[in-house]
């Protein structure tokens, strides 16, 4: 299923924080969104998933805009991970993960095999199984962010979003999640810090700077040296791998610093 | 998340126990006080009283048993479940396990009320002091609520104005205590405050145990909704939660039925902030589970503390509110001690 925003701005105490994107996550694409710290892509995501109501543009699912879609229906379609969801309540990995079929459940209707199996595998896909009945403040930080995708995962959604997934992952499991997740199929949006992850993952890169939508194109079109210095002040070699992928090795970063651009 | 509905046998002999439990209580709280009634007495004045069952039974012992002791009974355990069931919600709503019902500035806004009614004489004699408490909470809840949506969404916009609104009522009643009253009114505004199940009847009955059925059955049909935001509002939004709208309607749901139990029996702390507290270690944190135990345990714990108030000094009844904090306290201290492992009560 598509995604697409039309002009989207949200501003924030005068200051618009993203400006004038307009942006298509294609049916069945692995999109990533990279830019600096502060460019916008956590409120791109937001508004892109229906959380934050954008003050300028539209968002529409398919091809009816977000905002005439009730929040249960949008989220049989759409699920989201957050940077660093917390809780206080005492609750066990498994309860986390069953969160995900909320929107799937009517309010008395009981809970079904069918469920039960939806959660089990997707704490099979996050290798959380064993830790199942562990409560959740006695897990790690990265065992927690493998059970938010997990509790995704289990809402069935076409689409996923994920706001830096990889954060506080060892790099076994930054691999292995975001290789589970293109494996999974379906259509992906992830901001992602590390650019040699969007060059090893995504069909296409958008970049965002300052607000506004910079570049987007595949990754050989989009992660070049003369972006990366302009964007992400990093300067930067692209060595291009045998499956064509750009691979980025960077320079230390106090050549830039120096104001000596390139 | 709530599983347990998966076993309509396991649910359905839960709820029989729970009943059973409640019952059980009642009879307790009717039997025991300054005059001790037997438990046979107290069971045939109630057939009798329901299904006419023509039992013989001392005409005085019935009058103790019917009009007194069993009407406060009811209505004790009526609010205590209001309050456990408030203090769940509220808890989960605004994630923080510090929250009561009374932190909607509902009770500061009840004593408002009773002390313009009681002191003031406003009203001109119709109203009466239950009346206007609950004018007052209603009024105090409306201020907060509105200062809580100027102050922008969130969980700390609501705490904070709730702050705001309690200290500005407790205030006012100050104010109008210390100007206007006379010692024996400020003693009766004093004794009523900590609350009061004294002078309650079957009519009280008659409001206090609707107003928390309804309660209850509103917040359990939001069950699902309350177990969304264990991970906050964004993610309960992500799920599919229509955040605004559910919190509107929980809040003005524990907002009512905190108003009418304060207006009946004044305002009873401890029970909102400790039972929910007690509840989550015995049947955990889905609310499907928990709501329905925090209302059986506050209203059980309700009963025991008005027995309690009653026997403890032979001659006088001590305020429930001070039954309540002095057993509360204690029993959330063990609580606070005893937890397995780090979880809600902590500040992470």
């Amino acid at each position: 299923m598509r995604l697409s925003a039309a002009s989207l701005t949200w501003r924030a105490g005068g200051r618009a924080i993203v400006e004038d994107v307009s942006l298509e996550v294609r049916s069945g694409e692995f999109l990533a969104l990279v830019g600096p710290n502060g460019s916008g892509k956590t409120t791109l995501i937001a508004m892109l998933a229906g959380l934050k109501r954008p003050h300028g543009g539209t968002v529409s699912l398919g091809d009816t805009p977000l905002s005439e879609m009730t929040r249960r229906a949008i989220a049989r379609v759409l699920a989201l991970v957050e940077q660093q969801a917390e809780t206080g309540e005492r609750l066990t990995a498994r309860q986390a993960v069953e969160l995900g079929r909320t929107p799937h459940r009517g309010a008395l209707a009981p809970w079904s095999g069918r469920d039960e199996a939806i959660v089990r595998e997707a704490l099979d896909a996050v290798d959380m199984a064993p830790l199942a009945e562990r409560i959740w403040h006695s897990l790690s930080g990265g065992e927690r962010q493998r059970l938010h995708i997990a509790r995704a995962l289990a809402q069935e959604p076409r689409i996923l979003i994920l706001d830096e997934p990889t954060n506080h992952l060892d790099v076994e499991h930054q691999l292995g999640l975001l290789a589970l997740v293109r494996r999974r199929g379906g259509t992906v949006l992830a901001a992602l810090h590390d650019l040699n992850h969007a060059a090893m993952f995504a069909d296409r890169v958008a970049v965002m700077q300052a607000g506004r939508l910079v570049a987007l194109g595949t990754p050989a079109e989009v992660l070049t040296a003369t972006l990366i210095a302009s964007v992400f002040k990093v300067r930067a070699s692209i060595e291009t791998g045998s499956d064509r992928r750009p691979f980025i090795r960077y320079a230390l970063p106090s050549l830039v610093a120096a104001g000596n651009p390139l | 998340m709530s599983r347990s509905g998966a076993q309509p046998a396991r649910a359905a002999g839960l709820v029989a126990g729970a009943l059973a439990l409640l019952l059980a209580a009642l009879i307790f709280g009717a039997a025991v006080g300054e005059t001790r009634i037997p438990f046979d007495t107290v069971a045939r004045t109630i057939a009798n009283r329901l299904w006419a069952a023509g039992y013989a039974v001392d005409p005085i012992d019935a009058g103790i048993v019917w009009s007194y002791r069993l009407s406060r009974a009811v209505v004790a355990s009526a609010c205590g479940a209001a309050l456990a069931v408030s203090g769940a919600v509220l808890q989960s709503l605004l994630r923080n396990p510090l929250a009561d019902p009374y932190l909607l500035g509902i009770s500061a806004g009840a004593s408002s009320g009773a002390v313009a009614v009681a002191i003031l004489g406003l009203g001109g004699g119709l109203l009466s002091l239950p009346l206007g408490a609950l004018a007052g909470a209603l009024l105090a809840f409306g201020l907060v609520s509105g200062l809580a949506v100027l102050a922008g969404r969130g969980p700390a916009a609501i705490i904070l104005a709730g702050i705001a609104g309690s200290q500005l009522f407790n205030a006012l009643t100050s104010f109008v205590v210390t100007k206007s009253a006379t010692a024996d009114e400020a003693r009766s505004i004093m004794f009523w405050l900590l609350g009061n199940l004294s002078g309650v009847r079957w009519p009280d009955a008659g409001l206090a145990v609707p107003v928390a059925l309804a309660g209850l059955a509103a917040c359990v049909l939001h069950a699902r909704a309350l177990d969304a935001f264990a991970f906050g509002t964004a993610s309960a939004a992500a799920l599919g939660i229509p955040v605004r709208r559910v919190r509107a309607v929980l809040i003005g749901a524990t907002a009512l039925m905190t108003a009418v139990m304060v207006s009946i029996v004044g305002s009873i702390g401890f029970v909102g902030l400790v039972i929910p507290h007690a509840a989550r270690l015995v049947v955990g944190v889905r609310h499907g589970a928990l709501l329905p135990a925090s209302a059986l345990i506050g209203a059980v714990f309700m009963i025991a503390a008005d027995v309690l108030s009653r026997v403890l000094i032979p001659g006088q009844v001590l305020p429930i509110g001070v039954m309540t904090a002095l057993v509360g306290a204690p029993a959330f201290a063990l609580i606070l001690i005893h937890r397995p492992v780090v979880g809600g009560i902590s500040a992470r």
